[in-house]
């Protein structure tokens, strides 16, 4: 071969190349044949964290009608949002007819329409964490401090308009406020001041939804986390503890005295309650074996009993490597678990009956965790 | 005659596979940085977060950042805290010669550091050159362009006796960092400015050679760095703007001193002090007592004793022992340990000339021991370990050799792996590699039409052993681990050409090509087990022409990176699609009143194409540069 075809060749293969690049477009999502179709109940939606500045979180639908489950429904459903759902979606909430998904590093709240998955619009809040409802109202929760506060890098609690998707009022709170809840007239929020280890808050903020101002603060333990209210005027609140020597816990605040009346023994991970039952996991690392033990607990909030140290009752749950979200079906008691693998993997969703037998099980997103599931 | 140009110089005598870019073929590179130029080697990826100030850092035959040594002038440049070197910071203003070798240097004179890493990329900086009768001279630059950027240079060569002469080099880089990208997925489609990218970074070089008259050489360094720089972040959905800032100062001193006694025994001594400093802010975290700082300081000593003694006319042997201290502080960052690690190498080698059969053989020995002031510290560790490099020319004169080599190597968990918060892991072992490669080597140089010829071909299997990554350790929280493995096939072919096509122009051309199976072995009970790993593209490669006529040279280069993963499993969602760039440079040269002045126009990404490397971390579309310099 001469050289002058040998440039010539080269030359149609940098041409040719240019055909290789078939652009990133909408990435489909899949459908998987998971459950029978049950056309009774309504289906819920699976929020997919996405690891820290990929970009990468999702949103799945678990359509009950028929059975499928589909991923990564968002970005076909609605094409037109700029770099789709965005950077850690952290929560997510359904109230009336509109879907809330917490974006933390996307420093916004995207409103859906909690049956098309259509984009409403969104609240824009910096670093926002969690959403709860109150009276037409969302409320949620942000790490956002402004520079030279006074409070010293205290958060806090924004009131949104759920028709209007303004900001109304905000309510400054603890450092780094996480998860929050209503008992009667009254919200309860976990700060964990996880910005300056080890100087973490070991506070529940209490805001009374009247004023909507903080009216104290009560002391539990270091580096709060979840928390969740029972149906008996009690929160349930788990301590990550310091990773260190501290070890997590799950602690029970009485909401008529606001005071801690109880605590569980428990490194509570996270926690969803139904009815009397708190399905509780917890990991707890050992530095013998260098391996966490895992528990799957169930406490009944009636009596704050512990009944089981396992509601999975099949053995599926040595399947499960690093558990992440859990959700109880608000209808027929289904208990569901994911498994958010190593983090970098797609996660698994699985669904166990009440009796923690496993029905069915479905590769999601990155990270799945939280879980809205719609209203009949 | 017209003098070949040779884009990538030939040293095909070389036992190790070498690659090498020098001289005219560099200045002509349309490259800022080394980071820039090294994109051009076969089997390497540049992960690179994009724009003046953006982290470089080199990656070759996918088996890790961590893995490659880099050498400034003969002595590495370290970073115990997180063991990689930002290429991006060294300008190609004062660099006259880059080699990347793969295995290590085919030599056995050499630092006992440099029989350590994987692989190396030995950076040599522009040694003072006097004609006859000269004692001063000098070059004054000024480069400009798309970025805001602004980059003066000067350097100053003086001749202080005839056996010792000095050299200074100083330049000033300056730029906002604004450049356009967009992001589109068919529908959406948006178009924004790159902010908070902006940098100030200032280099400060002196040096002293001796040559003395009994043919030994003694060189001295003094290199200063200070920089201060936005770092953009990811473009996520709504939020495209981000405020962290990071300063950097580092200083290095190092001396080198060779010397010959007699006919048969060489030695080598090296010594360098290092000390950087970091100090990293971001507003939009807000802690207790304010945005979230962190100060990092680090010290490095360094000496090293290297020896050659020619046993018979084809028997070499040598021993080499390197010391080296590392220190680390930081400030506002929990459970730091403060550590310090304390290495002590020495390798044994040997060289064998029977021949047509070159081989070269060295063992060595680490030793780590590990203390920190504070909570638990890593475990001290000594290893053995042997690379073996055979070459072979089959056929007398003609330049056309066969090569082969084993090695097998470690490096050890940094700093941050370790010690940084709950995510360090103190209990971590070092990260091994395992490399077999066979290749072959062809170079002709004829006066004929085709003037110069070389063809170089390597095929590789590398294994990487307890491979250091993020896991969910403790309670579930990140943690570094020593739970990867990693299986790697790969080739690396490259042809280059210097065919006479025009009389009077000098043209030169090279292909390079690189295929990598890059496998995730880590778990076989995985869906990602064999998938191919993070970032790395099955098919690669450069095309580069040059062509010069008189005082003119015009440079062409072209890059292609196939599609990638951003993570190590190969679905849709974390697809990366292939991107493509091409360069082009122009640049003449003439003489001002007795004052030779070049003059270089680039146009870079002349398609304008947008494309991340890492992913959401978006690189620049068309830009251009200028440059102009007087030598005096």
């Amino acid at each position: 071969m001469s050289c002058r075809s040998l440039l010539l060749l080269l030359s149609a293969a940098i041409v040719g190349l240019s055909a290789c690049r078939k652009g990133n477009g909408i990435i489909p999502g899949e459908e998987t044949q998971v459950g029978e179709p049950d056309t009774l109940r309504n289906g819920f939606y699976l929020l997919n964290e996405g690891n820290m500045g990929m970009n990468l979180s999702t949103l799945d639908y678990y359509d009950r009608s028929t059975g499928v489950y589909k991923s990564n429904i968002y970005s076909q459903i609605n094409p037109g949002a700029t770099k789709e759902l965005g950077d850690v979606g952290n929560d997510i909430g359904i109230y009336g007819s509109k879907l809330y998904a917490v974006i933390n590093m996307s420093d916004k709240v995207d409103v859906l329409d909690a049956h098309s998955a259509k984009r409403i619009g969104q609240i824009s809040i910096r670093n926002c964490r969690y959403v709860t409802f109150y009276k037409g109202k969302a409320y949620v929760s942000s790490y956002a401090a402004t520079i030279g506060d006074a409070s010293a890098g205290a958060g806090y609690i924004a009131e949104v308009d759920t028709a209007t998707l303004q900001i109304l009022r905000t309510v400054t709170v603890g450092r780094q406020p996480e998860e929050m809840a209503i008992v009667g007239d009254k919200l309860y929020i976990a700060n964990s001041g996880g910005y300056s280890p080890p100087r973490y808050e070991r506070t529940v903020s209490v805001v009374d939804m009247n004023t909507f101002k903080e009216i104290k603060r009560i002391d539990v333990a270091i580096n709060l986390h979840r928390l969740k209210a029972d149906k008996y005027g009690d929160v349930y609140v788990t301590s990550r503890g310091d990773y260190y020597n501290i070890h997590s816990k799950l602690y029970v605040i009485d909401t008529q005295k606001d005071i801690v009346k109880d605590s569980f023994n428990l490194a509570a991970s996270n926690l969803a309650i139904a009815g009397d039952s708190a399905y509780v996991y917890s990991a707890e690392w050992s530095y013998i074996t260098n391996k966490n033990t895992v528990s799957y607990a169930i406490i009944n909030v009636k009596d704050e009993k512990k009944v089981t140290d396992n509601f999975i009752t099949d053995g599926i749950d040595k399947e499960i490597k690093t558990p992440y979200g859990i959700a109880i079906d608000p209808e027929n008691g289904d208990i569901y678990v994911t498994d958010a693998k190593n983090y970098l993997l797609p996660g698994t969703l699985y669904c166990f009956s009440k009796a923690g037998k496993k029905r069915w099980s479905v590769t999601a997103g990155n990270i799945p965790a939280h879980f809205a599931f719609i209203p009949r | 005659m017209l003098q070949g140009v040779t884009i990538f110089s030939s040293k095909n005598n070389s036992v190790s596979p070498v690659q090498t870019l020098s001289g005219a073929a560099l200045e002509k590179m349309n490259s800022l940085s080394v980071a820039d130029a090294v994109r051009f080697f076969s089997g390497v990826q540049l992960k690179d977060y994009g724009g003046l100030g953006g982290l470089k850092t080199l990656n070759v035959r996918s088996m890790g950042t961590n893995h490659v040594g880099v050498f400034y002038d003969g002595i590495q440049l370290g970073n115990a805290q997180n063991g990689t070197v930002d290429l991006g910071r060294f300008s190609l203003d004062n660099i006259e010669q880059i080699d990347l070798y793969n295995a290590q240097k085919g030599a056995i004179l050499q630092p006992a550091k440099g029989f350590s890493a994987a692989s190396s990329i030995y950076l040599q900086s522009r040694r003072p050159a006097f004609n006859e009768g000269e004692t001063t001279h000098g070059k004054v630059a000024v480069k400009t362009g798309s970025f805001g950027m602004f980059n003066p240079s000067v350097r100053l060569e003086q001749k202080i006796t005839n056996t010792l002469s000095a050299v200074i080099s100083s330049e000033w880089l300056h730029g906002n960092g604004r450049y356009k990208f967009r992001y589109t997925n068919g529908t959406y489609d948006t178009t924004a400015v790159r902010e908070n990218a902006g940098i100030d970074a200032t280099r400060v070089e002196g040096g002293l050679y001796g040559q003395f008259k009994d043919s030994s050489s003694w060189h001295a360094k003094v290199y200063y760095y200070n920089s201060t720089r936005g770092l953009p972040g990811a473009i996520v959905s709504n939020k495209f703007y981000n405020g962290q800032h990071q300063w950097d100062r580092n200083l290095f001193v190092q001396t080198s001193y060779n010397k010959k006694f007699g006919k048969r025994y060489t030695m080598l001594l090296n010594a360098k002090y290092m000390y950087d400093y970091v100090r990293y802010l971001d507003t939009s975290i807000i802690t207790d007592y304010g945005p979230l700082m962190n100060r990092y300081r680090q010290h490095e000593y360094y000496i090293s004793s290297a020896n050659q003694y020619k046993l018979t006319s084809f028997w070499d042997v040598a021993l080499s022992a390197d010391f080296q201290l590392n220190e680390m502080t930081a400030v506002n960052l929990d459970h730091f340990a403060i550590p310090t690690r304390y290495t002590t190498l020495a390798a044994a080698a040997t060289q064998l000339h029977l021949g047509q059969v070159e081989m070269q053989a060295n063992l060595l020995a680490t030793i780590i021991n590990e203390k920190t002031k504070l909570y638990s510290s890593g475990h001290d560790y000594s290893a053995l370990r042997p690379t073996v490099l055979v070459s072979w020319q089959p056929f007398g004169q003609e330049d056309l050799k066969l090569r082969a080599f084993y090695k097998s190597i470690f490096r050890m968990p940094t700093f941050n792996d370790m010690y940084y918060s709950t995510v360090g892991n103190p209990d971590l072992k070092p990260e091994h590699t395992r490399q077999y490669n066979a290749g072959i080597g062809y170079t002709r140089n004829s006066k004929g039409f085709l003037q110069f010829f070389s063809l170089q071909t390597d095929v590789y299997y590398s294994h990487v052993k307890d491979k250091i990554v993020a896991a969910p350790g403790r309670n579930f929280q990140w943690m570094m681990q020593n739970i990867g493995g990693v299986d790697i096939y790969g080739v690396d072919a490259s042809v280059q050409l210097s065919p006479r096509l025009l009389d009077k122009v000098q043209t030169d051309f090279s292909v390079k090509y690189t295929y990598q199976k890059a496998l995730d072995v880590t778990d076989p009970q995985e869906v990602n087990y064999k998938d191919q790993i993070a970032y790395v593209p099955v098919h690669s490669g450069s095309f580069i022409a040059h062509a010069s006529w008189n005082k003119w040279d015009i440079n062409y280069s072209f890059i292609y990176v196939g599609e990638r993963y951003f993570l190590n499993t190969n679905v849709p969602l974390y697809y990366l699609e292939p991107w493509y760039t091409s360069d082009l440079s122009v640049s003449t040269s003439f003489l001002y009143k007795h004052k030779l002045i070049k003059l270089t126009g680039e146009l870079n990404n002349v398609f304008n194409q947008y494309y991340d490397v890492v992913i959401n971390y978006p690189m620049p579309g068309r830009y251009y540069r200028l440059t102009a310099s007087i030598n005096f």
